[in-house]
């Protein structure tokens, strides 16, 4: 990682990467955080031969990414919290479907139009259960540039390896701040590539029935096979069914290909764990506030660790509970009313040790706000 | 090559009732693609939900059965993705122009090339008999009992507004105007609009009492005429029937295309 240093936003760092990635196609809908994303594909995608469009709302920009998508495309939506509940539906539909597609929610406060222009970490559970019905889902998060970088590449890789929409969580904070990225070379992170059927032209293809591995290879829509894709259950032609056998077929896939692979999806890392006694839980913006934290007390000798979670959804239970497990007490630092918190508690073996250190006012949660709450549950006072 | 070339007959039969207008436009549109000659192969029908985008499962073509009201959204992206691919978005009224009016008024004046069947029955027939924004004042319906206070939407006059470069109409009783009308918005190199009367005599029929099957087409033929024929000038009040509106304006693929060599060349 040497050649090509810049100086960007976080909405910058994520454009570059999806065009690494492979992206050639973005539709999207004007809003603030996430506006700066669309600008750049705007300039961008016709440069190398893709394609952007601004579409009448963010329904229809995540509409537009399903059906490019299938005609064999890399593409990406970015919004904020009102668009992505907007998108909510088409969401559904692609998880249904099974159609790989990336979509990038800078976070802003709220609910509804709530805070714009300030930092939030409130759509933690609108990407696991904005949608209706049961399902599985990935969501990616991360705490700078440099690993904005790394995970909308990774984002794309995960929407093409479980033919799923993959949600990028990125906050304003991560969005709108310049910080320094290495932009990797060619090469340098791996980039996955759709997994096309082999079947030939005249015979006939099965585009819903899963290989021995549980992956389903595609065809692109408009070229050698002719096929039906519907948001209703369907059997491996695709075509509608209310067959009980089928439908308990399908629901059990669509959760399991991802709920099955926690482990190859999980993405973490970890700063002073070995003999961490007070372990914090943090991830996106309010991670970098907790790193503080955690170095300046190791500097006074205090056994702090963080813990920062690069995937929120498969929750990591397992990895939790793991890293956890000799810890006194569990914080975990984030910006909502304890989204995060409540997977923790699931996760780990006394739940009654873990504690929320949070902001919900639009500032960013600072060092000291972290710090005065360590010093109550460490019966210090403030 | 027959209309059974181009149907998938194995989900046969078809979900609508005796009498719908549906099957007549599926029929006719698969002679306008027939007389096009057009590949199978490079044909996409994307539709939403409701009687008439069952249509999608029926068809041999790449066939992309979606969301209520979204069909156009969903075929914006695959044709601008792949513009060499012919799009066919069949629709019904309460999926285009209620929950989907806004994708479809801005479809129009993007002017994207691909051709939208509205199938108007007037009636949301698939939940049992609904008032949609086609019904209009004074009809009944099950959500209104006591009679419809709803204005309805003129397509024709909206697609013209919203900027659609090809506009058309006519009924399930019309049978050739279906197929040359659909051909024609096919051929032509923009947003097109067939707006098809096409009865529900299950719902809106019953509610109305406007008879049977046989009794709503007769009605279809009776009170409508061919733009700028003798009957329309005699009978004002009849629905005219042709191509409203031809024109050339910039198709947005063909722009984008010039976006492109732009930007390449910096």
């Amino acid at each position: 990682m040497n050649g090509n240093i810049k100086f960007i936003q976080g909405n910058e760092a994520c454009a570059e990467a999806a065009l690494y990635a492979g992206l050639d196609f973005f539709a999207g809908y004007p809003i603030t955080p996430s506006s700066e994303i669309a600008e750049y594909m705007a300039a961008k995608l016709p440069s190398i031969g893709g394609r952007f469009i601004q579409m009448e709302d963010e329904i229809s920009s995540m509409c537009a990414i399903v059906g490019a998508s299938l005609t064999g495309h890399k593409v990406m939506t970015a919004t904020s919290g009102p668009g992505f509940s907007l998108m909510q539906e088409a969401l559904g539909y692609a998880v249904m479907t099974e159609i790989p597609c990336v979509i990038t929610d800078v976070q802003r406060g709220g609910p509804s139009t709530g805070l714009p222009t300030q930092a939030s970490q409130g759509d933690v559970y609108q990407s696991r259960w904005g949608t209706h019905g049961d399902h599985a889902i990935i969501a990616l998060t991360a705490s700078n540039h440099q690993d904005v970088f790394q995970m909308t590449v990774e984002a794309f890789n995960l929407a093409e390896t479980y033919r799923t929409p993959v949600i990028l969580l990125l906050d304003e904070v991560i969005g709108h701040m310049r910080e320094r990225v290495a932009v990797p070379e060619e090469g340098e992170i791996p980039v996955v590539q759709r997994l096309r059927t082999s079947v030939p032209e005249g015979v006939d293809y099965h585009p819903y029935l899963p290989r021995e591995d549980g992956r389903l290879p595609m065809s692109d829509f408009g070229g050698k096979h002719r096929y039906n894709v519907t948001g209703l259950y369907h059997d491996m032609w695709g075509f509608p069914t209310s067959d009980p056998k089928v439908i308990h077929g399908l629901i059990h896939h669509l959760m399991d290909k991802i709920e099955g692979n926690v482990d190859q999806i999980t993405r973490f890392k970890e700063y002073f764990m070995e003999d961490a006694e007070c372990v914090l839980i943090s991830y996106g913006c309010s991670a970098r506030s907790a790193l503080h934290v955690v170095k300046n007390r190791r500097n006074r000798g205090e056994r702090l660790g963080l813990l920062e979670l690069q995937s929120l959804w498969p929750f990591p239970r397992e990895l939790v509970r793991r890293k956890c497990f000799r810890a006194e007490y569990i914080m975990v630092v984030e910006m909502n009313m304890g989204q995060v918190l409540s997977e923790v508690k699931k996760a780990v073996d006394k739940p009654d040790r873990v504690f929320l250190a949070n902001r919900v006012d639009g500032e960013l949660i600072s060092p000291t706000d972290i710090r005065n709450i360590l010093r109550i549950i460490q019966g210090r006072g403030v | 090559m027959s209309v059974r070339d181009y149907i998938r007959e194995r989900f046969f039969p078809h979900i609508w009732c005796p009498g719908c207008g549906h099957g007549t436009v599926l029929n006719n549109m698969l002679r306008a693609v027939d007389e096009q000659g057009i590949r199978k192969n490079d044909i996409v029908m994307v539709s939403g939900i409701g009687c008439s985008s069952r249509i999608s499962g029926y068809v041999d073509f790449h066939t992309l059965h979606t969301l209520h009201g979204r069909a156009l959204a969903f075929a914006t992206g695959v044709k601008l993705s792949q513009p060499e691919l012919t799009l066919i978005v069949p629709m019904g009224d309460g999926d285009c122009l209620a929950i989907g009016g806004n994708h479809f008024i801005h479809a129009c004046r993007r002017n994207i090339d691909m051709t939208a069947i509205i199938m108007n029955n007037r009636i949301y027939g698939m939940t049992g008999g609904q008032f949609s924004p086609l019904s209009g004042f004074g009809i009944q319906a099950t959500t209104s009992p006591y009679t419809n206070i709803d204005q309805a939407f003129e397509i024709v006059e909206m697609a013209k507004a919203s900027g659609a470069t090809f506009v058309a109409r006519t009924t399930s009783y019309h049978v050739q105007e279906i197929a040359s009308f659909i051909s024609q918005a096919i051929q032509h190199k923009g947003f097109s609009v067939v707006e098809i009367l096409s009865p529900c005599p299950t719902h809106f029929g019953r509610k109305n009492r406007l008879g049977d099957a046989v009794d709503m087409l007769e009605f279809l033929k009776q009170n409508t005429a061919k733009l700028g024929s003798k009957k329309a000038e005699d009978n004002p009040e009849a629905i005219t029937r042709g191509i409203m509106v031809q024109r050339e304006l910039p198709e947005y693929c063909r722009e984008y295309e010039r976006i492109i060599d732009k930007a390449q060349k910096g």
